[in-house]
């Protein structure tokens, strides 16, 4: 109970990436395996703002008050990472769509079965 | 001087974007300017190549200034520089082939397909030259992101083949991302000379285990390690030509080559060999994966798919470098980096030019073209031999290495891998030489050129009349590949010791 009450953010991030991974290996819809990607993207920026937590801390702009020491203040690098991932992450999941766009206009299904046997014996 | 690390993917990008503007104009100006931008970082590559050539000092550039271990900072060593010459060369040549072999396999498309080569080679020099491994995950899906658009375009089921591709690609990225977390947290550094210098304390930490874990599944998906290459023949067959002739040597290498990067400057030496056997795993999957490769390109009879299985088998040579850690070992698959780009660059562009001229992608119908394309077919003879390993070619000298790797870390099992391996790709490179050289039925040309149906690329006209050497554009590239083929191979000594032997310095004497 313990190590779970101490962990529990890092273990529903396990579970996250393991749905993800799930939906994008054993989902037959083509768009299900993207959505499954989504929640694998998600789960690792999540890990890195789990990471970067910091009780107590305060925003990372210089206050007199506060002084200069580092450790009242948040490191804003990891959130820096996961906005760059982020976009890094929109961008893979746009090309994936517009792929499955061209996929839909050529098969007519999104279903992974489908369209192998399309392509081994097109009609 | 001090600018060439950041100024070569610099002009690829700036390049980039231009040619998307001018190519929306007119297709032609967009491919001079992609070509003028390769040319400009090839010609700074070589600069750099230069500045380092024979012991001289790795190039730093700090990004905006700000000093590493903070800011990002771009290094410019022997091994940074022999790989983005390596990228830029080959960037070239198939920038030089592109337009008449996308002209006819994916006509109207050329306009988008121009910047996105030039953007793949932006992000694969830059994750050449990071020192940073954050920034080597960016420009990773960079460069993974134009390779998607690039293959997407090409036959009916490359958009299928290109899907698969980029979830297992973006699984490999998101691996390495939580690996490269993990280190942060560990360390609090991303800068790889910084974690050098922290690492050897932590060795013991569950958390740095598990990022050197995470960083070598990610980068092995991306590499095609076997059992993870599966995304990889179907994505080659499928995809233009050009665009094949550009991803199949490089793509594939940048992975190899991060792996080593990583395995070599950033954790500490014997980490990654003692600690967490990641070496010797790393070397017996490839070991598989060069049976495996070589078997099934025995068994393809489509030239493109025998080629993109043949490739898996290749690359696995490098890892098999990886594993041997020892110098010698590590030396030959660096050097298969650099000789198996060529020798695929090059047979896939002779795939392309016989698409082109005869309109086939099969093994036998490719029966007689020895007479009618004399210069591309000479130049698959010196490529296919360079494949199997027959000195003087390049092919002869990595493999040479490996077996003396081996044979130094006295691992006969991987010995016999490499020979057996190096008969059968001469099974299925011979075969189709022979095929190639053998007299043409009356009329075989013209005959499978409507068979062919299923193909969806557009048909030559006239069939057998056309076929001849392709065009100057496509021509030249090839026997420029051809060549270099050669010359890398006569070289390969002073290749090896003016970049190379610096490189495994920290593998020990």
């Amino acid at each position: 109970m313990e190590f779970f009450l101490g962990r529990y953010s890092y273990i529903f991030i396990a579970v996250l990436v393991g749905i993800g991974v799930y939906g994008m290996m054993m989902k037959r819809n083509l768009l299900k395996k993207v959505i499954g990607m989504a929640i694998f993207q998600t789960a690792i920026y999540l890990l890195f703002i789990q990471g970067a937590k910091k009780t107590g801390a305060s925003v990372p702009v210089y206050t007199p008050a506060l002084g200069s020491e580092a450790g009242t203040y948040m490191n804003p690098l990891p959130q820096v990472l996961v906005l760059t991932a982020i976009v890094v992450g929109v961008a893979i999941t746009g090309v994936a769509i517009s792929l499955l766009a061209v996929i839909y206009r050529r098969f007519g299904t999104l279903d992974e079965a489908k369209i192998l046997q399309q392509m081994r014996d097109p009609a | 001087v001090s600018q060439v690390p950041v100024l070569i993917p610099l002009s690829l990008l700036v390049s980039a974007l231009l040619a998307l503007l001018a190519g929306l104009r007119d297709p032609r100006w967009g491919h001079r300017i992609s070509l003028a931008g390769a040319s400009v970082s090839f010609l700074l590559a070589l600069a750099g190549i230069r500045a380092v050539w024979g012991g001289g000092e790795a190039l730093h550039y700090a990004l905006g200034s700000w000093l590493p271990p903070a800011g990002i900072e771009f290094v410019l060593d022997s091994l940074a520089a022999y790989m983005t010459g390596l990228i830029t060369f080959v960037g070239v040549v198939a920038l030089v082939y592109a337009p008449r072999s996308l002209a006819r396999e994916t006509p109207g498309k050329e306009a988008f397909a121009y910047p996105a080569m030039v953007l793949l080679l932006t992000g694969l020099t830059g994750m050449c030259l990071t020192g940073d491994v954050f920034n080597l995950y960016v420009f990773l899906e960079i460069a993974a992101l134009s390779a998607y658009a690039l293959l997407a375009i090409g036959d009916r089921g490359a958009p299928v083949a290109t899907f698969r591709y980029l979830l297992i690609g973006s699984l490999g990225g998101g691996f390495y991302l939580m690996g490269v977390a993990f280190l942060y947290f560990s360390t609090g550094t991303l800068n790889m000379a910084d974690l050098q210098a922290r690492l050897p304390d932590l060795v013991e930490s569950r958390a740095v285990i598990s990022a050197a874990a995470f960083i070598i599944v990610g980068l092995g998906v991306k590499m095609a390690l076997f059992p993870l290459h599966f995304w990889l023949p179907d994505v080659y067959t499928n995809a233009p030509s050009a665009v094949a002739g550009l991803v199949a040597p490089i793509m594939t290498k940048v992975s190899a080559y991060a792996i080593i990067r990583i395995f070599l400057d950033v954790f500490p030496s014997g980490f990654l060999t003692e600690a967490l056997p990641v070496a010797s795993t790393v070397g017996w999957l490839s070991a598989g994966g060069i049976i495996f490769g070589s078997v099934l390109a025995v068994a393809q009879q489509d030239y493109r798919r025998m080629l993109a299985y043949s490739s898996v088998g290749q690359i696995s040579y490098v890892g098999l470098g990886i594993g041997l850690a020892n110098p010698v070992g590590m030396i030959g698959g660096l050097l298969h980096i650099l000789n198996h780009a060529l020798m695929k660059g090059c047979l896939f562009f002779i795939g392309g030019a016989v698409r082109y001229r005869a309109g086939v992608t099969r093994v036998p119908q490719m029966r007689g073209l020895g007479k009618a394309m004399p210069w591309t077919m000479a130049a698959f003879v010196v490529a296919a031999l360079a494949m199997i390993g027959i000195p003087p070619t390049a092919g002869f000298f990595s493999k040479w290495y490996l077996l003396l790797g081996a044979l130094q870390a006295g691992n006969w099992w991987w010995f016999a891998v490499i020979i057996l391996s190096s008969l059968l790709t001469a099974v299925y490179f011979f075969r189709t030489v022979e095929m190639i050289y053998r007299e043409p039925v009356e009329g075989a040309v013209a005959a499978t050129v409507i068979m062919d149906s299923g193909d969806p690329g557009p048909r030559p006209g006239t069939g057998a009349a056309e076929v001849g050497d392709p065009p100057a554009s496509m021509l030249i590239p090839i026997l420029v590949l051809g060549v270099a083929i050669l010359v890398a191979g006569l070289m390969n000594v002073v290749i090896v010791e003016a970049l190379l032997e610096r490189v495994v310095a920290p593998l020990g004497g």
